[in-house]
Parts: C-alpha cells; sequence; structure tokens
C-alpha cells in the first residue's frame, strides 16, 4: 500500500531510521490517545498498552488465521480495543479517579495474562508469522488522521466538557455534564487509536508476545505525555518523538544509560510535576511548586500585599465548605 | 405558583442529621433567602437540589418533576442552575470558554459532529460564544473574556460563577453566598445584577450571610438551625421572630466562647 | 472425599499466610490514603527494600533476626518519610492527578534503582534459624509460616493500639477527618503524615522481610504484584479503614488460595484483579467501610 510513497521514503532514508520512524509515528498515536484520557480528561490510565495489545493481537490473529486483509484487520484492531475500553471504562470510571488507575493497571496486567495462557495467541511463544504490511507512509497517515481527529475532537462542545472534568468534576456534572458517559467515550476514543497503533505494531515487526505490552510499556507511554505536556497535543508529539529516539540514540553512545532509562523516567515524572505540572514544553498551566513559591515570595513583598486576588485556596482541595459536621 | 417545593427533607451523613425534614416552596419569579448559623445545612439543601447528594428521605418537585434519583446533569437540563459557595470554577480554561461550558445542555453537537465540524455545528459554536460574550457583559466581565479564570481577582470569580450558571438558562438559579469575600462597593453591585435578574424572569434561591444584603434583597427568608426550619416569612417577620434570634445570638455566643 | 478437605486445610494454611503478608502491606495503603488520600504507589516498592534490608543485616551484618527486622522496619520507615517529602508533600495543593503521576514516578524510581544497585538476579534469603516443620491435625506447617503469624498479629494488635490510644493516633484520625481543621486545632499536620508513612513503611518492611524468608528470593520487582494485591486488600476492606485492610488482607489471600485450587496457578495473580473489579462494581465502599459522600 502506497508503495510508491514508500519507494521515496525509502529512497533516501536509511533502513534503520526507517525502523526507528516506524516506531517513533506507533508511540506517537499512543501518546496521543493516551493524553485525551489522561491529560484532556484528567483520569490517570496506567494500561494503555493493554489497549495496544488487543489491538495487536486482533490484527495478527486475523491476519494469520483468517487471512483478513489490512485495512479490514487494522479497523478491526481498533474496534476490538474500543468495546475493550467500554467494557472497562464503564464500571471504573463512575468511580473516583485513583480507583481508575489500579482498574486500568489491573486490567493491563489481566489482559497479559490472558494473552500468555491461551492458547491461540501461542502463549509465551508469541504469534509468529504476520505479513509485514505497514511502512512508513502508512504510519505518517495514521499519525496525522489520529492529530487532526483529537484536535478537533478537543477543541469542540466535547472537549469542553472532558477538560471541564479534568477540571473540576462536580462542577462540570452542576454544569450539565454527563460526566461518566462523557469519560467513558475519551476512554474508548483513546482504546480506538491505540488498538490501531497495535495493528500497525503488528503489522510492523511481524511477531507478538504478551512482554512487550507490559506495564512498563503503558510507563514508558505515560511519560511520554508528562514529558510533552499533559492536555498539550503537539506535545505528545514531540514527547514520544524524543523519547522513542533518545534511548536508541544513548543505545550505541552511552548503552549503561539507555539500558537504566526508567532510573530517569520515574524521576521525570517526578520532577515534572514538582516544577512543571504542564510539561517541560508549552505554557505553563496549573501552578507548578516553583510557580506558589515563587507568587508567595512576591505578595509577601509590600507592595503587592493590597492585591487579595488569587489567593483562592485550588478547589481540588476541598475547601472548607458548610459540611454536614 | 409554586416553582420548586420541598417536603420534609432530610439528609443523614453517617448518623448525624444535616438537614432535618425541612419543608419549604419557592414561588416563581420570587427572591427566597435561606439564612442561618453555620452548619445549619443550607449549602447541603443546595447540594441536595442539584442532585449532588441524594436525600435520605423527603421530595423535591420541581415544575412538577421529582427530583430525587435524579443525576445533576439531568437536574440542570431541567433549569436548574447555581454557583458554589467555595468557587469551583474550571481553573484553567478562559472565561468565556467557562460560561460556554455552562451552556453544556443547551447545545446539540454530539461525538461525530464534534469531530466533523459541519456547518450547523460551527454555526452553533459561533452563537454560543456570542452568547458567553452577553453574559459576560451582563455580569459585568467584558473585556476579560480569553483570561484564564484563575487569574480573575476574587470578587471577578464570583461573577464569572453567576455567568456560568446563567448560560445553563435556569428557571431556578441557586446562588451560594455570593458576597462571600466582597467589599461593600462589590456587594451592592452583585445586589443590583440579582434584582436585573429578576427582571429576566430568573427566579433566585440565595443562601447568604450578609444580613443586610439578604434584607434588602430578599421577598421571603427561609430560617435554618441544626438542620431544621426554624421560621419563615419576609425579612420583617424574619427579623422579629424569637427563634431566630436566639439561634443567632446562640450562634454568636458560641463564637465568642 | 478425605484426600480433599486435607488439601483444602492446607490450602487455607497457605491463604491464611499469604493474606496476614497482604493485610501488613494493605495497613500502609489503607493508612496513607486515610490522611493523604493518595494511592501510595510506591508502596510495594517499599516493601520491596524492606526485604532488601532485612536481607542484607541479616546475611552482611550478621545481626540476629529480631534485631535486623527491626531495623530493617525502621530504615525503611526513613524511605518512606523521604519519599513523602520528595515527591508528595510539594504536591498537597495540587491536583489529584498530579501526585498520582508523581506516585508512579517514583516507585518506578525506586525499583530501577534498586535493579541498577542489586541487580535483577533473584537472591536467597535463608531463615538465619531453624526451621523445624511439624503436623497440626493432620496438617503441615513450619515455624517459620508461624512466625509470621505472629508477627503480622502483633504488628496489627500494636498499631490497633496505636491508634486508638496514643495522641499520635488521635492526631492521624483527625487528620483523616480534615486536615484544615486538624491543623486549626493544633496539630502538626506535616508531623503527622510523616509518621502515618514511616509506620506504614515499617509495617511493608515487616512484611517484605518475612516473605522473602518465606519464598527464599528477593529480587528488585517483588514489589509490584504484592504492592498491588495490598491494594486490593485495602480497597476490599474499605479503603481508609484500619481494621478493613486487616480483613481484606485475609480473605484476599484465602480467595487466591481457593481460586488456584479451582482454576490453576496462571491465573493466580489475575483473581486479586478480578475481585477489584468485583468489589468497586457492587460495594465501592468495601467490606467494612462506611459509605461516604464527597464533601462539596
Amino acid at each position: 500500500m502506497l508503495d510508491w510513497a514508500d519507494g521515496l521514503l525509502r529512497s533516501f532514508i536509511n533502513p534503520y531510521y526507517y525502523g526507528v520512524l516506524v516506531t517513533i509515528g506507533i508511540n506517537i498515536i499512543l501518546a496521543l490517545s493516551l493524553n485525551l484520557v489522561t491529560g484532556f480528561t484528567g483520569q490517570l490510565h496506567l494500561g494503555h498498552a493493554a489497549f495496544m495489545a488487543i489491538g495487536a493481537y486482533t490484527a495478527g490473529l486475523l491476519a494469520t488465521k483468517a487471512g483478513t486483509g489490512f485495512w479490514a484487520a487494522v479497523l478491526a484492531a481498533g474496534l476490538m480495543a474500543a468495546v475493550a475500553g467500554v467494557i472497562v471504562g464503564l464500571p471504573t470510571l463512575r468511580l473516583r479517579g485513583d480507583y481508575l488507575a489500579i482498574a486500568t493497571l489491573g486490567f493491563g496486567e489481566i489482559v497479559r495474562i490472558t494473552l500468555l495462557n491461551l492458547d491461540i495467541t501461542g502463549g509465551p511463544f508469541g504469534l509468529r508469522g504476520i505479513p509485514r504490511q505497514t511502512n512508513l507512509p502508512i504510519v505518517i497517515l495514521a499519525v496525522i488522521f489520529t492529530f487532526l481527529v483529537l484536535r478537533s475532537l478537543v477543541n469542540s462542545r466535547m472537549g469542553r466538557a472532558l477538560i471541564a472534568i479534568r477540571e473540576d468534576e462536580v462542577a462540570a456534572q452542576t454544569m450539565g455534564i454527563d460526566t461518566t458517559r462523557l469519560k467513558v467515550t475519551s476512554f474508548t476514543v483513546a482504546a480506538f487509536f491505540a488498538g490501531i497503533a497495535g495493528a500497525l505494531f503488528a503489522y510492523w515487526f511481524r511477531y507478538l508476545n504478551p512482554s512487550s505490552f507490559g506495564f512498563m510499556v503503558s510507563i514508558e507511554l505515560l511519560a511520554m505525555v508528562v514529558f510533552g505536556g499533559l492536555g498539550n497535543l503537539l506535545g505528545s508529539v514531540v514527547g514520544a518523538s524524543v523519547m522513542t529516539y533518545l534511548p536508541e540514540l544513548l543505545r550505541t553512545v552511552a548503552p549503561a544509560i539507555a539500558e537504566r532509562r526508567l532510573v530517569f523516567y520515574g524521576a521525570l515524572l517526578v520532577i515534572i510535576m514538582i516544577l512543571r505540572p504542564n510539561g517541560l514544553l508549552g505554557t505553563s498551566s496549573e501552578q507548578g511548586w516553583l510557580e506558589i513559591w515563587l507568587a508567595r515570595r512576591r505578595s509577601r513583598s509590600p507592595a503587592t500585599t493590597s492585591a487579595a486576588s488569587g489567593q483562592v485556596p485550588p478547589a481540588s482541595t476541598g475547601g472548607a465548605g458548610h459540611g454536614p459536621a | 405558583m409554586a416553582l420548586l417545593e420541598v417536603k420534609g427533607l432530610t439528609m443523614e451523613f453517617g448518623g448525624l442529621r444535616a438537614v432535618d425534614n425541612v419543608d419549604f416552596v419557592v414561588h416563581e419569579g420570587e427572591i427566597l433567602s435561606i439564612i442561618g448559623p453555620n452548619g445549619a445545612g443550607k449549602t447541603t439543601v443546595f447540594n441536595i437540589l442539584t442532585g449532588i447528594y441524594h436525600p435520605t428521605a423527603g421530595e423535591v418537585v420541581f415544575r412538577g418533576q421529582r427530583l430525587n434519583d435524579l443525576k445533576p446533569h439531568q437536574i440542570t437540563a431541567l433549569g436548574i442552575a447555581r454557583t458554589f459557595q467555595n468557587i469551583r470554577l474550571f481553573r484553567e480554561m478562559t472565561v468565556w470558554e467557562n460560561v460556554v461550558v455552562g451552556a453544556h445542555t443547551r447545545l446539540k453537537s454530539g461525538f461525530f459532529s464534534s469531530i466533523f465540524k459541519g456547518p450547523a455545528t460551527r454555526r452553533e459554536e459561533r452563537a454560543a460564544r456570542e452568547r458567553a460574550y452577553r453574559h459576560l457583559e451582563f455580569v459585568g466581565l467584558k473585556g476579560l473574556e480569553t483570561v484564564k479564570a484563575r487569574q480573575l481577582p476574587y470578587g471577578a470569580q464570583r461573577r464569572l460563577e453567576i455567568a456560568r450558571a446563567l448560560a445553563a438558562e435556569p428557571k431556578l438559579l441557586l446562588l451560594d453566598e455570593p458576597a462571600a469575600g466582597m467589599n461593600a462597593g462589590e456587594t451592592e453591585e452583585l445586589m443590583n445584577l440579582i434584582r436585573k435578574l429578576k427582571e429576566q424572569n430568573i427566579t433566585v434561591l440565595l443562601i447568604e450571610h450578609d444580613m443586610r444584603m439578604v434584607m434588602d434583597i430578599s421577598e421571603r427568608i427561609v430560617v435554618l438551625d441544626h438542620g431544621r426550619k426554624i421560621a419563615e416569612g419576609t425579612p420583617e417577620e424574619v427579623r422579629r421572630h424569637e427563634a431566630v434570634i436566639a439561634a443567632y445570638l446562640g450562634a454568636s455566643a458560641r463564637a465568642g466562647g | 472425599m478425605e484426600r480433599g478437605a486435607h488439601l483444602f486445610g492446607q490450602q487455607l494454611i497457605n491463604g491464611l499466610v499469604t493474606g496476614s503478608t497482604y493485610a501488613l502491606i494493605a495497613l500502609g495503603y489503607t493508612m496513607v490514603y486515610g490522611v493523604l488520600q493518595l494511592i501510595n504507589f510506591a508502596h510495594g516498592e517499599i516493601y520491596m527494600v524492606g526485604a532488601f534490608t532485612g536481607l542484607l543485616l541479616v546475611t552482611q551484618a550478621n545481626l540476629p533476626f529480631p534485631l535486623a527486622l527491626l531495623l530493617a522496619m525502621a530504615i525503611t520507615a526513613l524511605l518512606g518519610v523521604t519519599i513523602e517529602f520528595i515527591a508528595y508533600r510539594p504536591l498537597r495543593r495540587s491536583s489529584r492527578l498530579s501526585v498520582l503521576i508523581s506516585a508512579i514516578g517514583m516507585s518506578i524510581f525506586v525499583q530501577n534503582v534498586a535493579l541498577w544497585v542489586w541487580g535483577p538476579q533473584t537472591r536467597r534469603f535463608l531463615p538465619p534459624f531453624p526451621v523445624h516443620t511439624f503436623t497440626v491435625a493432620g496438617l503441615r506447617t513450619n515455624t517459620l509460616e508461624l512466625l509470621t503469624l505472629f508477627v503480622a498479629l502483633v504488628m496489627m494488635l500494636g498499631l490497633h493500639l496505636l491508634v486508638t490510644r496514643t495522641k499520635l493516633g488521635k492526631a492521624m484520625r483527625a487528620v483523616a477527618q480534615d486536615r484544615e481543621t486538624a491543623a486549626l486545632m493544633g496539630i502538626n499536620v506535616n508531623r503527622t503524615i510523616a509518621f502515618t508513612f514511616a509506620i506504614g513503611s515499617s509495617l511493608a518492611a515487616a512484611a517484605g522481610v518475612m516473605v522473602g524468608m518465606l519464598f527464599n528470593a528477593v529480587v528488585p520487582n517483588m514489589g509490584v504484584m504484592p504492592g498491588l494485591k495490598g491494594f486490593v486488600a485495602a480497597v476490599l476492606g474499605g479503603i481508609g479503614s484500619i481494621p478493613g485492610a486487616m480483613v481484606g488482607g485475609l480473605v484476599l489471600g484465602m480467595a487466591e488460595v481457593l481460586g488456584v485450587a479451582l482454576l490453576s496457578s496462571q491465573w493466580r495473580d489475575a483473581i486479586a484483579f478480578a475481585i477489584l473489579i468485583l468489589v468497586l462494581l457492587y460495594r465501592p465502599s468495601g467490606l467494612l467501610g462506611r459509605r461516604t459522600q464527597e464533601k462539596v
């Protein structure tokens, strides 16, 4: 598919970088879709790799066992993952956000364990013999498609509602937003794109193994989103690109560091949350610890003490409302 | 005509009765205030009316429809909107976006039209934004439309909450201590604003601690203490009511001690 | 028939022992959740560090076991407090999402530093005391299993007394109820939270040391699954409830051995998550938790 474009690209990109670019593209789709749930809707989702796995295995099985064509299999992969998204999302998204984190994590593990124990997936031996039908032009098209759909979505009535849920769920409900339904929708859309990414992955690497979709993959995706900026689509593109390419680069320059990259990812998540919760790129939106500290110092100086502005406690701390007490 | 009827409303939290068998009626077009010392259960009543809590017993009927088991978003769609005592704006969204979110139930575009924006969706978006700007002008926030909500000064944040609630096109507007933290001039402006709402046929249910404002603006007042209704009537009647005086004196005596 | 009952009884002992270690881990989750409404994702890693510290104190420093256990608990408590100070305290006023991400980051960080320092290989942790196997009513057990139960029981009893009888316990409950009011009442909120982390972490360390010996294995990723299961146990019992965490741990331990008996051991880890999803669906407040409504 798109062979002429592929030929053109291959004529000036060496095979190594060609492969790196395909991986970057797949990761961009994953990061963008995760950003919809975590960055825009504010729900910590730790099982995104599982949706990717469902998509990958759906496509892989269709290709090897049913002889389904590429595009049909890719679409089916997206839909399968979306269905899984609804099934996981409906019970868990009704509850407080923290439960979602654990539930998605648990879901991810269940998917991995299931893939490991089924016969049809080849269990721990993996699934082989998938034809290589993913190529760079297809990945680029998929990235553009994902980006445009998600950008349009977040800049709409629905997208505003998602952001409102992130900002203050109670207020969002009171403004007439059916928060459960919208959270499930956001989750399902994200799962759909993750499923597509999984299918592209399957048709590129031609071999699937449950260990490629473990918890740490979900964490790497989260790191990409956080690095690029929660709620910043372009940031996810940059985040996924940098965090896919950097380990590749380091693998030749400093293999010890590339191997230990998770140490840095972990530290990065903590540091970014403390210093720049909105990611390293883009404008700072949520007030970071640094900003608050600076603001406090500023407000201590006599010139600005009169400004009673801004000193509103954030809604997330609950406030000292007229509770039942 | 009764717009909202509250009958035998009771709310328990783990054995504690925050609201105890409260009855009252809100008539169409009036300004009704709920007052009472801290912890009297006023905000809890608001939370029940807007579906955040489901009452332990009793009934809430709005324009003939029972609200007890409805979810907050369904109640908003029926025509009740509110503000919060501890301001709950969408802090990272701009001022106008906050207001457009308030209009959520009045807009139609669904999932696919949100993605593939057709002419109808574009038209709706444009109209929604224009209406939001008008609401902002109405509450006196003209010129601040593209500022982030969290960057507004305190008093302006309270007014933005009102604009956001108005965007839901409510028949009944619940205001929870809108004058809290405002100076005398700002409170005066707020009172004018509430009177203008009345002219627009919006019924207002108000929780407020500023007694000057309550006595000045309310047509009727309901007084709660320890979750019970202890008095109801015109400002004149309530002012002279013994139980009310006792409750407030008791409250100030407690606070002083 | 006879054989089946016997096997069942044997499984119950296993479930009880495993469950008591889940309970110790669950206590840390539940206490931290109580005061901060935060899932301390790094808790499983704290448990792992506890196991390593215990192992090193026994094998490298040759300390007698009780002393090694207590010291491992103390050192791990320090780690818990440090994690709170670095990763959570600066974010007290931030959104829930930021804190959760920071917690996840901390967990990944600690686990991979351990991997870096101690390597990926499994280390043996032989109990530094003789382990006798004996038979009670036809069921086989050993001193190590009984010691594990004993340690868990003592810890829980101690915790119960601490929370209900001491000033610190009262402060913890007050902070859990309402942080701002507690501060107004003159309670040092920061110190109380730090203590909560210290206590929760030391309990996890005790669990880590015991499990390290029970399985004769200590490895940097050993905290992941027990960490998750400890959380499931806390949710099952009713998050925020201390008795709930104990009950949840034991029930989960039992459910797991029964599930393994009915299905197969490959599904062991999936059982906990299935339970989690079921609890969230049908009884989100847990077995002993109170139904609460968010204050608005």
